[in-house]
């Protein structure tokens, strides 16, 4: 039946150009959530500058805790993984790449037969580790995309009780940077134990040379800010992560309205040709009836295969006249 | 010459401002700051921190735990850095929310006298209702 295939042409285009709509305000929507991701992890970078130079100042005092989060590392025997995956999927690959760092990771370590607790950040690393059989020592979730400090005290909390009498001997982190707008990065980092403060501070720049009065003590001040030093840095790696999860989303929701924009065309074009085909179809049909109508009365006088049979001779006269009617003026 | 307040939450930056003296409780007592104060670095109670501004006015701040550092002097202007996790503005407590807080800390207490949550939870709710009454 002639229409058929137009008709599911038809349905296929409206069908994609709904997904397209949806696709679009998803786009738009993390555009606008991705600046303000950014923003807030512009307002917290004061406060870990801050205690980073707090811990300069310390440093620079001669303060010298013996306190367990600046342990060394002596023997690993069991790994930490801190993974920050997103809660929520089409965000392109952010969430497959940041979990198969910490995969990895986990690898690396069963293949040199150590022990290994995971933690997981989001909804996404949760399911696949789960899924795969994977020990989950703790998971946090459904704050990926707008994180409060409170959530990283707690994940802190989690993350050093494990390393302090968890039998951790090292904590990796596992999360995706954010660069720019167009880059992001996976990370994976040494989260515990903490460089002494020396190594803290001579990541800035060390110049703080005055002698500092301490209340109650230069040590007791460290151990108290070491702690706070560490929800900090989850706090911010936390923000960059979900900076990162919107700005890949914007782009993955981007590339799917442009790929639904080329469908359209595509599938316009093909409905397009279809329906000439069926025209085309219909009068050839019209044509070879009318024919076989002429066959059948096999009369030469039929009105219809006059018209139908080209007979060049009527026309070419008429053109002639007008030629030599045009022509005769100007002769 | 006065001092550079500067309030800092983990979420952004809280406060700044210049005042004449601040005035705060470290663990082991109260401390004032002028300036020209020697650099100083000290762990903070929970505790009101009060900003005299330079106009006479005053800023009360709820402070819940945190530091308070004074940087040494840069170009005459003495420093002073509050780092703090919960650091409220008198503007921005919800009085109801905190006399609740308040009601159920103290019921907790009652029953369970040794409850140390409940206990610091009710200190926090002081700080925030003295800070809002101020």
């Amino acid at each position: 039946m002639p229409g058929a295939q137009e008709r599911v042409l038809r349905r296929r285009i409206a069908s994609v150009q709904n997904t397209k709509k949806i696709t679009r305000a998803m786009e738009l929507i993390a555009a606008t959530r991705v600046v303000k991701a950014q923003v807030r992890a512009n307002e917290a970078r004061p406060y870990s500058e801050r205690i980073t130079e707090v811990i300069q100042d310390l440093a620079a005092a001669g303060a010298d805790a013996d306190h367990p989060l600046l342990r060394p590392i002596e023997k690993v025997q069991k790994v930490g993984v801190l993974v920050l995956s997103g809660d929520r999927g089409l965000a392109g690959a952010y969430n497959t790449n940041v979990i198969r760092a910490a995969e990895q990771e986990i690898q690396d370590a069963r293949s040199k037969g150590l022990d290994y607790s995971l933690v997981t950040v989001g909804r996404k690393a949760e399911g696949y580790f789960r899924f795969r059989n994977f020990d989950i020592d703790a998971s946090f979730s459904g704050f990926t995309d707008r994180p409060t400090y409170e959530e990283a005290v707690a994940i802190a909390a989690r993350v050093t009780d494990m390393f302090v009498n968890g039998g951790c001997d090292r904590i990796d982190l596992a999360y995706t940077r954010f660069v720019t707008l167009g880059t992001q990065e996976v990370v994976v980092r040494r989260f515990l134990p903490l460089e002494s403060e020396e190594t803290i501070a001579s990541a800035g720049d060390a110049s703080a040379t005055a002698g500092f009065e301490f209340e109650p003590s230069a040590n007791a001040v460290l151990e108290s800010l070491l702690p706070r030093y560490i929800e900090s840095r989850i706090y911010a790696a936390l923000l960059d992560a979900a900076a990162s999860e919107l700005a890949n989303r914007q782009r993955a929701m981007k590339s799917a309205t442009d790929n639904a924009q080329e469908l359209i065309i595509k599938y316009t074009r093909k409905m397009n040709q279809v329906r000439q085909e069926a025209i085309t179809t219909e009068i050839m049909e019209i044509i070879s009836g009318a024919e076989a109508l002429a066959d059948d009365k096999s009369g030469p006088e039929d009105l219809l295969l006059d018209h139908l049979s080209a007979d060049p001779f009527p026309n070419v006269l008429d053109r002639r006249t007008q030629h030599s009617h045009h022509e005769t003026p100007r002769t | 010459m006065p001092l550079l307040v500067e309030l800092v939450s983990p979420e952004r930056v809280a406060y700044t401002g210049e005042a004449k003296m601040v005035i705060c409780r470290t663990t082991t007592g109260d401390i004032a700051f002028l300036p020209g104060h020697v650099p100083f670095i000290g762990v903070l109670a929970t505790h009101p921190v009060r900003v005299l501004l330079e106009d006479g006015g005053e800023q009360i701040i709820a402070v819940h735990q945190g530091f308070v550092e004074v940087s040494p002097p840069e170009d005459g202007t003495t420093r002073v850095t509050i780092l703090s996790d919960v650091c409220e503005l008198s503007e921005t407590i919800e009085v109801a929310r905190a006399q609740q807080a308040k009601s159920a800390a103290e019921s907790a207490l009652a029953s369970d006298s040794e409850d140390v949550e409940a206990a610091a939870a009710l200190r926090r709710a002081n700080v925030r209702l003295s800070v809002a009454n101020a």
